[in-house]
């Protein structure tokens, strides 16, 4: 089968470095990370810094205690989360906003599901951990704001404070991630023939 | 591993292959697109020269942001003129039909395919929202993507997924008088968690379930992202074929009827299919659910105690605390009597003919207090004529409830239906997160349209059994 012309280049992910930002709490939805006020937009860009917005600023926009408002974790590109981040809503927004804010990766306890395939839509891995194992990153990187840790998606590992422990990634995932075959369009768009004897072996099409 | 499920039936009938990184490419049937989530991905194809692969298998309309008031164009928010805007360029561009509020055809994305005839059994349905999950109801295989997935079905009509797991919920047993289908979804999501569905897809079987029309089907289907799972489903019988049977689509097309209906049939479950899970819900223990907290899954029967956080499994505690704080609402109180200021009826949880009926059976013959604000949006331009056609309109205008054109509103205040400060909503969508319609400090309270219509009229959460019938004059 012929290459499509429009084929992309598509990175592998092995390995995230960088350093954390803890964000605390379970269920912390989409509405959250970007609420659907900013959502009024045609593009992406410029989404980043209305990431959480609601948490870090208050009603006369002035900046309130959280982790993304805080110098030391400016350079974070690796979100320590607790349990089922990003339920709520499908849109891609979320992790769109997070990306564009600086963040390459996270770590957490859970994430909501379509979360995470739109996370790997952008090469962005979901590690997940334990809870201990993950409380006792987010007290590191507290302490530690410039301190490296080191993700490794193939190992399914994280390396930082001299300890490497871990953590799980989940198959399809690490295997898109590393191999470089996280950009579906280009994968299935290979596919034209077995596309049209599908279609038209269905009653309905 | 399940077996011989509607969903293993469908999924292998779409199944291109399976894909280098372990993923299944699926075949999509139809793909709904509304403003919101679609721009970006039209862009991501521009950008890589590519076009839409089967405008023909695409259907658009506009929801999230249309102002439910006045809907001259340009709308008066700059933002939603161009939203509008990009779409209607969009789906031109690509010859996609548009069912713009012009055609008469115009609602939410949920309401408006259904209506069509559109939706249909073994069909895969996309959509770049998360209550796709609704077209279930008609034993589709229908879930929410985001935008690149968006990209992947413009750019060649089919989908990377991975299969999930299939659980039954066995719902058995008659429901009470003013208990409905919102009841049943939102129990559902209360015991199970709101986690409690990743990784599977819910298959809604039992008498219960059969014994609903599709409307309250779609109820179920549409909340099963609040449960966690991705897609939900109830097999097609009777019941899902008349509603088929009388949309336009078959009315001019009898044959394709006759044609599909074997497809239909072959694809409901097996009698002897196999799950990965069952659940068992008793439907005539049900009272009313109401929501004290700030996810779908913090519900509570209304006349049952609010839960002591230190009640609930560990990890759900700090979340009820929060939820509690927010709410302003104590442990050990019912919901019951809890004060309101808003009453929104409508979203495509609840915002379909029959629900509107049921709410207007409540309020008639009776007003909402001056100090609430009670507003009727229906689920699209059909339910609004319909309902003005057999005086639901006039029913709720005369109780003082607003009466407004078709879209999602407060359900996500994206347009200028929002709350205020820290108003509290009696309201018929599905998700009460904090900010989610519009004032961070709103309070939501999520409940069956019945309720929401005792709510508006008392001024306060109120068990719809206890209203005294109106003695008329
Ligand atoms: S009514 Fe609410 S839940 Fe339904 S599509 Fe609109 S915003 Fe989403």
């Amino acid at each position: 089968m012929s290459r499509e012309a429009d084929e992309v280049e598509i990175p592998e992910v092995k390995e995230v470095t960088g350093s954390g930002i803890p964000i605390r709490g379970n269920d912390i939805d989409t509405d959250q990370i970007i609420p659907a006020r900013f959502m009024k937009v045609v593009t992406f860009d410029g989404l980043g810094e209305f990431s959480f917005f609601d948490q870090r600023f208050d009603d006369e926009d002035e900046p309130k205690d959280h982790p993304m408002n805080e110098d030391r974790f400016q350079d974070a590109n690796i979100m320590v989360v607790n349990a089922n981040f990003g339920c709520g809503s499908s849109r891609e927004h979320a992790p769109q906003a997070l990306m564009r804010w600086g963040i390459d990766a996270f770590i957490g306890e859970s994430f909501a599901e379509i979360f995470a395939g739109n996370c790997l839509a952008l090469g962005m891995p979901t590690v997940t951990g334990d809870q201990e194992t993950i409380e006792d990153l987010q007290n590191f990187v507290d302490e530690n704001p410039d301190a490296e840790i080191d993700i490794d998606v193939a190992d399914e590992t994280v390396t930082y404070d001299g300890k490497t422990v871990d953590v799980t990634v989940d198959e399809g995932q690490r295997k898109a991630l590393v191999d470089g075959i996280w950009d579906t369009t280009a994968l299935m768009k290979a596919n034209q023939q077995a596309i049209s004897e599908t279609a038209d072996g269905l009653p309905y099409v | 591993m399940s077996d011989n499920t509607l969903y293993d039936k469908v999924w292998d009938r779409h199944k291109v292959t399976t894909l280098p990184n372990g993923q299944d490419q699926l075949f999509v049937g139809l793909h709904l697109i509304h403003e919101v989530t679609s721009p970006q991905a039209f862009g991501m194809l521009q950008e890589r020269d590519l076009e839409v692969a089967r405008p023909d298998l695409t259907l658009a309309t506009v929801d999230h942001i249309v102002p439910t008031a006045d809907q001259s164009r340009p709308y008066s928010d700059d933002a939603a003129e161009e939203m509008m805007s990009e779409l209607e360029e969009n789906v031109r561009d690509a010859g996609i039909e548009f069912l713009s509020p012009e055609t008469g055809e115009q609602g939410i994305v949920h309401v408006i395919g259904p209506e069509q005839g559109l939706t249909q059994p073994g069909k895969t349905i996309v959509c770049g929202d998360s209550h796709t999950s609704t077209h279930g109801a008609f034993g589709a295989l229908a879930f929410g993507i985001g935008t690149s997935q968006i990209r992947d079905v413009l750019a060649t009509q089919t989908i990377a997924m991975e299969k999930q797991k299939v659980r039954k919920i066995q719902v058995d047993g008659e429901l009470a008088e003013g208990v409905e289908a919102k009841d049943i979804i939102l129990e559902i999501i209360r015991r199970l968690g709101t986690e409690g569905g990743v990784g599977y897809v819910y298959e809604y079987a039992g008498e219960a379930i059969e014994d609903l029309g599709m409307e309250g089907r779609m109820s179920i289907c549409n909340m099963s992202i609040e449960g966690g799972a991705r897609a939900g489903y109830v097999n097609p019988d009777e019941t899902t074929y008349e509603w088929l049977e009388q949309t336009d689509y078959f009315q001019e097309h009898p044959e394709k009827f006759e044609e599909l209906k074997p497809y239909w049939e072959s694809i409901r479950s097996d009698d002897d299919a196999e799950y990965d899970d069952v659940v068992h819900i008793d439907a005539s223990e049900l009272e009313p659910v109401v929501t004290w907290g700030t996810t779908p899954g913090q519900g509570v029967g209304v006349t049952d105690p609010i839960p002591e956080p230190e009640d609930l499994p560990p990890e759900k505690q700090d979340t009820a605390r929060r939820a509690q704080e927010h709410m302003r609402v104590e442990p050990g109180d019912t919901m019951e009597g809890y004060d309101i200021d808003v009453a929104f009826l409508g979203s495509c949880t609840n915002a379909r003919l029959p629900d509107l009926r049921r709410a207007a059976e409540i309020v008639e013959g009776r007003q909402v207090p001056d100090d609430v604000r009670a507003f009727v949006v229906p689920g699209s331009q059909r339910v609004q004529r319909a309902a003005e056609e057999e005086g639901l309109k006039d029913v709720f205008t005369e109780a003082g409830f607003d009466w407004r054109n078709a879209g999602c509103s407060m359900c996500l205040g994206m347009n200028e239906d929002q709350l205020e400060g820290d108003e509290a909503c009696a309201s018929s969508s599905n998700r009460n997160f904090v900010g989610r319609q519009g004032s961070k400090d709103g309070r939501t309270v999520l409940m069956n349209p019945q309720m929401v219509a005792a709510a508006a009229i008392n001024g306060e959460v109120t068990d719809v059994r206890d209203l005294e019938e109106v003695v008329s004059v």
